[in-house]
């Protein structure tokens, strides 16, 4: 199957030469003698001897070039879970400082221009390097054993992805250090972010970072997309895919068109700063309003980019904890998608206090009311899963009924904010810091960390300590509720964002002072989730394969998975197959062994359509990454840069993809 | 664990296919729509520069001249012959075809790099000069862009087909997939042609 028969070339036109064609065809004959050789799995081969052949042609070589080679996505979920937990620590370090500052009015702990740079390093820290990595993180671990596979689609771009991620962060975070910290703002609002109110290096170390996660967010977002569409195990139809990875292709499509939007957005800034173009200089007839439209082309949709897996981490949560499949499937993937949909119809009403026409007032105060009619479906989806079900209230559950009663109070705060005449009197107070942090961490941290409890047995093998799991619930729970509730309070007496302090007397004292307590109580609770973690890794109870009696995929293989994932590739009969079966599992068999190798199926009924190699564990992505960021960093100091650090790139791409024997094997492998 | 119940059997699933059922074709719609969602917010963009001018281009300035974009267009336009003829050939595996057709797509990219020189050459403005300029300049930058990284992936295509390896079916998938990009690259230039040398000129 993997060559062309030498049939093929009769009748065509410039048919080789017959010494040409002869080669071909002995050699076509004597890969197909090979072929026949080649050991698959199946009836005669399986359980130990299987499981140890497949473990010695998936293993990567061990050691430090392993190490940076892998492209076993498991490993890179992981790195990439564990950095942006790195990133999410930093970052609320800096929401701690900040919040000292503002604990007592007219507080001189920290400067005025220090404090710029933690709130811009905070924001852009917690949105590129914490949450939207994060998401990724866990759907590259958990999204191939949910649907029955053995890797990722594209498992280098995959690990390439990651090291631009890391490299972007390092940059940022390197930069803060040396006190060339950005301090525009997360959102970067031209002309301030632009050459003539920021002259340094500052504002270009931000738009270079976004450069960084953005090439690193759209890999990962292909990768995602055809992983779910082509690579899921035979029989999940459309129908009977889990709703997180439902979630994930939602989030991995909006990702595609949005992400390009702040990267094009960021060049542009860049190149204003740099060559002297005028995108958004009003002297030259730019606009800075450009920037507004295509950053927020970008940033609302990235709220849904960070809430969106978390409605899937939810459901999954809660079909396991209430032990029966989530009440109206369909809704919910019609909610996900409408939701997808409407968030790319809503950016404007970031912008309401710009001036628009009347009809954008309307238009955009409807669109973003509306969005709150999917949402509200998905949660009364879940509360009628509960309601049926026979709940179980532990830590991951709890975490769901924080996140509901959290996301509730930040979604109707966003109805508040939608209506124009109340959005002009609270716009850039702490009334909207209040908001967002209420739909950001109820709606997305909480089901986070609900989720990490849920699979940290699956990744790690052991099970968190349950006591601390529900003190620390409590903990952030109220220590959250704590630090924002009051933030309403301040931001309706007119505290704006982002001022390092605030004179006496204003009656700002005692919710500022109650903000600083509860940001200490979550940070102590974020603490024991760490320390809980790192004790499980050795102290934890043994969770075997299904510690929680959960119905998808990811729990019918060990845990932690072997390389390979799954010893055959489960079949799936419904739409949760692990309660539906009678004691065996469905699969299918008739996969290489000696090399890696996956099974394609259909996108929409997922029958079996191909056998794919799976690449070799390579260092080019590493290098490549490498090379990648040299330019965009170097590009900062001079546009030659750019022309000179292609060569480096070009040759590093063509080393990726160049098949390292140029030989023909008896059927294809990716070396 | 559950042990298993053995259904089908999959040892004799084709190892290639062209289009859909390719992984590495549904890779390539996917970066088509990134390049497709960052080429239409730069056609945004455009526009809503133009909303804020009297006249297109500003007035004291000339529109870009038409020659060297024309020539291009047409070039490319014409590409598209052998574009399809690879494709074909691809697709059924005729590799001494490939092995003729490829270079000339090689060298169709050096003709069009050559003459997209021209073309900044033609554009009567320098980026710096004002928010028009600015954008003309990015959209054939990017445009440019496009163009380049084509030309390198069928370079390097180009010269994985003169080894033993051409007689692989993945890399005919290749071949095709890269004939399908092409077909991309010159859709979007259509919209740019447009926007560069005719809209200024309405």
């Amino acid at each position: 199957m993997t060559d062309v028969r030498a049939g093929d070339f009769e009748g065509v036109a410039g048919r080789p030469a017959p010494s040409e064609r002869e080669r071909v065809e002995a050699e076509n004959r004597r890969l197909a003698e090979e072929r026949k050789k080649i050991v698959r799995d199946g009836p005669k081969l399986k359980g130990e001897k299987l499981a140890a052949r497949l473990d010695a042609t998936w293993r990567r070589p061990p050691g430090i070039i392993g190490w940076l080679a892998t492209v076993d996505h498991k490993e890179i979920g992981r790195r990439y879970i564990v950095t942006a937990l790195l990133f999410l620590a930093l970052g609320g370090v800096l929401a701690l400082a900040m919040r000292l500052q503002l604990a007592r009015p007219d507080n001189n702990l920290i400067g005025a221009d220090r404090y710029n740079q933690l709130f811009t390093m905070h924001g852009s820290t917690m949105m590129f390097l914490f949450a939207v990595p994060v998401m990724e993180g866990v759907a590259v671990y958990i999204i191939p054993l949910m649907l029955g596979t053995r890797s990722t689609a594209f498992p280098r771009l995959n690990a390439f992805s990651y090291f631009m991620y890391l490299f972007g962060g390092l940059l940022l975070w390197g930069a803060f250090v040396l006190n060339i910290g950005p301090d525009i703002g997360w959102f970067a609002y031209t002309p301030l972010s632009g050459p003539q109110f920021s002259p340094g290096k500052r504002a270009d170390i931000w738009a270079q970072m976004i450069t960084f996660t953005e090439v690193s967010a759209l890999a990962a977002a292909v990768v995602l997309v055809c992983t779910i569409l082509k690579t899921r195990a035979p029989g999940m139809t459309l129908a009977r895919m889990p709703l997180f990875a439902w979630a994930m292709l939602v989030v991995a499509v909006m990702i595609i068109f949005s992400m390009p939007s702040v990267a094009l957005a960021s060049s542009m800034l860049i190149s204003d700063r740099l060559i002297g173009t005028n995108f958004f200089n009003a002297y030259e007839h730019g606009d800075a309003l450009l920037w507004q439209h295509l950053f927020w082309f970008f940033g609302h949709p990235e709220v849904y980019i960070i809430f969106l897996p978390a409605t899937g981490f939810v459901s999954v949560i809660v079909e396991t904890f209430c032990r029966r499949p989530v009440f109206a499937h369909a809704v919910v993937v019609l909610a996900l998608i409408s939701t997808g949909i409407l968030a790319f119809g809503l950016w404007v009403h970031h912008m309401f206090a710009t001036g628009l026409p009347r009809v954008g007032y309307s238009f955009y105060t409807a669109a973003s009311m509306s969005v709150s009619i999917p949402t509200g479906l998905q949660i009364f989806c879940w509360l009628a899963t509960m309601w049926d079900g026979r709940p179980r209230f532990e830590v991951p559950m709890l975490y769901v009924v924080g996140f509901i009663i959290t996301f509730v109070i930040g979604g109707l705060t966003g109805v508040m904010v939608a209506a124009v005449p109340l959005d002009l009197q609270l716009h850039d107070t702490y009334f909207v810091v209040a908001h967002f942090h209420y739909v950001l961490i109820g709606g997305a941290v909480f089901p986070l960390l609900g989720i990490l409890t849920y699979w940290y047995p699956k990744i790690t093998g052991r099970m968190m300590d349950d006591t601390l799991g529900k003190i620390g619930f409590w903990m952030v729970f109220l220590g959250f509720q704590l630090a924002f509730f009051p933030m309403h309070w301040s931001g309706m007496l007119g505290m704006p964002r982002r001022v390092y302090t605030y004179p006496a007397g204003l009656g700002l004292e005692l919710p500022n002072l109650l903000s600083t307590i509860g940001a200490f109580v979550v940070a102590l609770a974020v603490g024991l989730f760490v320390v809980n973690g790192l004790v499980s890794l050795y102290r934890g109870r043994i969770a075997g394969p299904n510690p929680w009696g959960a119905a998808s995929l990811e729990w019918a293989t060990s845990s932690p998975p072997p390389v390979y994932n799954f010893a055959h590739i489960p079949v799936v009969e419904s739409n949760t197959p692990l309660w539906d079966n009678d004691g065996e599992l469905p699969v299918v068999t008739g996969l290489r062994v000696d090399e890696k190798e996956m099974l394609l199926t259909t996108v929409v009924a997922a029958t079996p359509d191909l056998r794919e190699p799976v690449p070799e564990p390579s260092l080019w992505p590493l290098i490549s990454a490498i090379a990648v960021g040299v330019v965009f960093i170097s590009s900062i100091f001079s546009p030659w840069a750019i022309a000179v650090g292609l060569v480096p790139c070009g040759i590093a791409l063509t080393a990726w993809f160049w098949p390292k024997e140029l030989k023909r094997h008896p059927e294809p492998v990716i070396d | 664990m559950l042990g298993p119940r053995f259904t089908d059997d999959v040892a004799d699933l084709p190892t290639f296919k062209f289009g859909p059922s390719s992984l590495t074709w549904w890779g390539i719609i996917g970066y088509m729509v990134i390049e497709g969602a960052a080429f239409g917010l730069a056609f945004a963009a455009y526009f809503f520069l133009m909303g804020h001018e009297q006249g297109w281009p500003p007035e004291g300035r000339q529109a870009p001249d038409v020659l060297a974009g024309t020539l291009f267009t047409i070039v490319i336009l014409l590409s598209e012959y052998w574009n399809t003829q690879i494709k074909k050939a691809a697709n059924a595996g005729d590799v001494p075809a490939i092995r003729r057709l490829m270079p000339l797509m090689v060298a169709v990219g050096v003709v069009l790099l050559i003459i997209r020189g021209f073309e900044f050459n033609s554009l009567n403005c320098r980026w710096t000069d004002n928010a028009y300029a600015s954008i003309i300049w990015a959209l054939l930058l990017l445009h440019t862009a496009h163009i380049l990284t084509d030309w390198l992936d069928t370079v390097v295509l180009a010269a994985l087909m003169f080894t033993p390896v051409a007689y692989e079916g993945r890399r005919l998938v290749d071949v095709d997939e890269n004939s399908l990009y092409w077909r991309y690259v010159w859709l979007l230039w259509i919209p740019i042609y447009l926007m560069i040398y005719w809209v200024p000129r309405l």
